[in-house]
């Protein structure tokens, strides 16, 4: 109800790009009364309540398409990206964070958490343009934007489209994830049990094994709701790299006020962040039984 | 730790091997003749016919795929834009009863799927636009197409090759008005069945089929080989749309070879592309930006002194340098190089003194000034660079005694406004909006915003400005259908305009676009549309 409040609150006719700029009252009012605008706030959000409830997510005032299709059309984009962004935050994120955990205070855990500061704290957009100029106009390593014209590409090829946008977008789950790891790692090998091994006679890698167990349902919470933030928050990579995601959708239904576009992605990628927190909730459990017990 | 190294690097290393294999990849081969062009909008036009995406949607599909009765002259880029036959050969009025056009329909044309067009299909698409009975009528197209026709009120097919078409009322500019809308194919749409399917099966009359369409992805349209006017045939094999809303990410992709041409580049990245070897291709067209002013009681614009003041306060030349000379001056609402012109006595140029003398006059200085408020908008279709000229401008008027207040709105809500008028309680003691015109045509340039008949909300008249004798030049224009005698009024309303100064008369766009080098061919017509078919890859 507050997503559908701000976005109704928001200023701007939804209809001002789609009817053309003198279009006549007459055709202002049945343009409006197609998509249910004439009626009151409140009138809308129990047709679109009970509609969304059946499944119906209505229709896109800009392009005339249904909104399911728009979103079911953008969200295999956006799920691919966020996969293989989360893949590369996860990989990396992890990595570091066992590195610098096993050897804080060394130089490479300063190194390491210098690069999770740095994914934190870089506008994700920003260093998007920046990967751009470097791999794309100087190298012409990467495409720039788009996800490629061809429908018969090869996944190789698919690939090099994904890699500057997933690698923006992993920048910061990366350095989260890091951080994050670097911590439990690092609490981790001080606590007894640790001690408790080593004595038992137990080699690093079992050890390492051990530590990594006890870690992991922390890391996984992390990661998924990272992989939640990664869904929703891709509109400003999506924009830059013209992915045509749901980042890129929402954009565009936010310039041109498609309140039932807006409000039906909006609500689809809240699901999903819901979703997400909810699988991370289950999973936990296995890896953990302390959590299942308390 | 050296074998938790290992084990962490040698995944790593596999990735970036991997990674690095898909990068020698080239993208894949285009063929010689193909065109890829980044549009500004951020999903593909409607392949239907009568295409959404305002006047970029007919600019790259609307025109290059379907085509209308009567067709632009976009073959010059030296002179203005007139009308020409398209898919109808001649047109006139009938001297007895001026409400009936007739249209001789051109023979030989076939739609893409290979049926003919005749009479029944003009009735046909008409029908699609204003018969909401017909089994054919698209609210999509019709919300794009019935407001360009508002004046026709019945048609009928005389026989196979002659179309009748009544307006309501006398009206010289209805061939404007007809050459908005385009033909798409009756016989594809019955055996595609519905107007969603047609989508993915586009058939017009145009240089250019569709050969696929994915919403919001791309558009591949390919040269048509069957094309009725074979001094237009397209020179390139296919021209590939794809929507890149971002400027950044358009000069991005130009540069780094993913697209051969870009529309709207931003102003900072000029030097450094013209610089890199590509073409920036620019060319004044029929738009204005304004400040449409007020004339209500309490608004400092009624005064006509303080109106011409402002005319010539403005640095246009200075503007011209801080948009990377993206700009044509303004010196009224059409350019100077239209036929529509004519000769205003008063001057829009850039004289402080005079304008300092006419605020004195109207008891206004520097120390004592006026101040006004003003709608803008931070951006905006056709709205140019908004926030950094209307800086300019404020700075302008403030060394003539002007004080402005800007009332910054987003561009959807100023068009909201816009509709609903200076009257309207959201207008908020504001005396003038920013909204920049498009004008392709005696009635959007210049009719519709003096017309007192036309106040909004019931037209756009956002500033009600009255006056009986711009009333009755309208009426001429309308009613004449001698085109030297039409002209004259068109050009004695154009010098009203300028010689009371009824709008801040400001700039003309001039449409930029980056060419890569090898784009060849390519003439830019003093027109919102463009012909692509001179255009092929070197």
């Amino acid at each position: 109800m507050i997503c559908f409040s701000l976005v109704q609150l928001a200023p701007g006719d939804p209809l001002a790009l789609v009817l053309p700029t003198d279009a006549t009252q007459e055709m202002i009012n049945a343009t409006k009364a197609r998509y249910g605008l004439d009626k009151p706030l409140s009138v809308q959000y129990g047709y679109w309540l009970w509609n969304v409830l059946q499944g119906d997510f209505g229709t896109s005032i800009s392009t005339g398409r249904s909104v399911a299709s728009e979103i079911g059309n953008a969200i295999g984009y956006s799920l691919a990206l966020a996969g293989l962004a989360s893949l590369i935050g996860f990989t990396v994120g992890t990595g570091l964070g066992l590195i610098a955990g096993y050897q804080v205070g060394s130089p490479v855990d300063k190194v390491a958490s210098a690069i999770s500061i740095s994914g934190v704290s870089i506008p994700n957009y920003w260093l998007g343009i920046v990967l751009v100029v470097i791999f794309s106009v100087n190298l012409n390593l990467f495409p720039s934007m788009g996800a490629g014209t061809g429908s018969d590409m090869t996944l190789l090829e698919r690939l090099r489209f994904m890699v500057l946008p997933a690698v923006t977008l992993a920048a910061a789950p990366a350095g989260i994830v890091t951080r994050s790891v670097r911590a439990l790692v690092a609490e981790k090998l001080s606590m007894e049990f640790v001690n408790a091994l080593r004595a038992k006679g137990l080699t690093e890698p079992q050890i390492f094994a051990h530590v990594v167990k006890n870690a992991a349902p922390t890391a996984l919470a992390v990661i998924g709701v990272q992989m939640g933030y990664l869904m929703a928050g891709s509109i400003l990579v999506e924009t830059v790299f013209s992915w045509p995601g749901t980042g890129l959708l929402l954009n565009g239904a936010i310039l041109q006020r498609d309140i039932p576009l807006l409000q039906g992605t909006i609500l689809v990628l809240a699901m999903f962040f819901v979703s997400l927190n909810l699988l991370v909730d289950i999973i936990q459990p296995l890896l953990d039984p302390r959590i299942r017990r308390s | 730790m050296a074998w938790l190294g290992k084990s962490v690097l040698r995944p790593v290393a596999i990735t970036v091997s991997v990674v690095a294999f898909a990068a020698t990849l080239t993208s894949s081969a285009l063929a010689q003749g193909t065109l890829r062009v980044a549009i500004t909008a951020s999903d593909i036009p409607l392949p239907n016919g009568q295409t959404d995406q305002g006047a970029e949607g007919m600019r790259f599909l609307g025109y290059q795929v379907f085509e209308a009765l009567v067709a632009y002259d976009l073959a010059s880029a030296d002179k203005p834009v007139t009308l020409i036959p398209g898919l109808a050969t001649e047109w006139s009025v009938n001297p007895d009863d001026k409400t009936k056009w007739t249209f001789t329909l051109r023979d030989g044309v076939e739609f893409h799927d290979g049926s003919a067009f005749d009479a029944n299909a003009v009735i046909w698409n008409l029908d699609k636009l204003l018969n909401q009975d017909a089994p054919q009528f698209d609210p999509r197209q019709s919300a794009q197409g019935k407001g360009r026709i508002p004046t026709v009120v019945s048609y009928e097919a005389i026989d196979n090759k002659t179309v009748e078409i009544t307006t309501a009322s006398p009206d010289a500019l209805f061939p404007f008005q007809i050459a908005w809308i385009v033909m798409s194919s009756p016989a594809q749409w019955e055996a595609v069945g519905s107007w969603d399917a047609f989508l993915n099966a586009a058939s017009g009359t145009g240089p250019f089929t569709v050969e696929e369409y994915v919403p919001r992805e791309r558009a591949v349209l390919v040269r048509n080989d069957n094309y009725w006017n074979p001094d237009r045939t397209p020179k390139l094999d296919k021209v590939i749309l794809l929507p890149v809303a971002d400027s950044s990410a358009r000069v991005a992709a130009l540069r780094s070879g993913q697209v051969d041409w870009i529309e709207a580049p931003p102003s900072d990245a000029l030097d450094s592309m013209t610089g890199a070897g590509f073409n920036v291709v620019s060319n004044v067209y029929p738009h204005v930006w304004p400040w449409h002013l007020s004339m209500l009681e309490g608004s400092p614009w009624r005064d006509e002194r303080i109106r011409k003041a402002a005319n010539l306060a403005i640095d246009r030349e200075g503007m011209k340098v801080l948009l990377g000379g993206l700009m044509a001056p303004a010196q009224g609402m059409v350019p100077a190089s239209s036929d529509w012109f004519g000769e205003p006595e008063f001057k829009v140029t850039y004289d402080v003194e005079a304008a300092r003398a006419l605020m004195a006059e109207a008891g206004y200085s520097k120390e004592n000034p006026v101040s006004v408020k003003a709608i803008i908008s931070p951006s905006g279709g056709g709205q140019m660079q908004p926030i950094l000229m209307n800086e300019l401008i404020q700075q302008n008027l403030a060394e003539i005694g002007i004080d402005v207040e800007f009332d910054v709105r987003d561009w959807n809500a100023l068009l909201a406004n816009w509709r609903a008028g200076a009257k309207d309680p959201t207008t908020d003691g504001a005396h003038s909006t920013n909204s920049s015109y498009f004008s392709q045509d005696p009635f959007t340039s210049l009719m519709r915003h003096v017309d007192s008949r036309l106040e909004a909300p019931k037209g756009t008249n956002w500033g009600y400005y009255e006056n009986a004798e711009v009333d009755e030049l309208i009426d001429t224009i309308r009613g004449e259908f001698d085109q030297e005698k039409q002209l004259e009024a068109i050009q004695s309303l154009h010098e009203h305009y300028v010689d009371n100064a009824l709008f801040l008369f400001v700039a003309h766009d001039v449409q930029p676009r980056v060419l890569a080098p090898n784009v060849k061919g390519f003439v830019p017509a003093q027109n919102w549309f463009q012909d692509l078919t001179s255009t092929y890859i070197d």
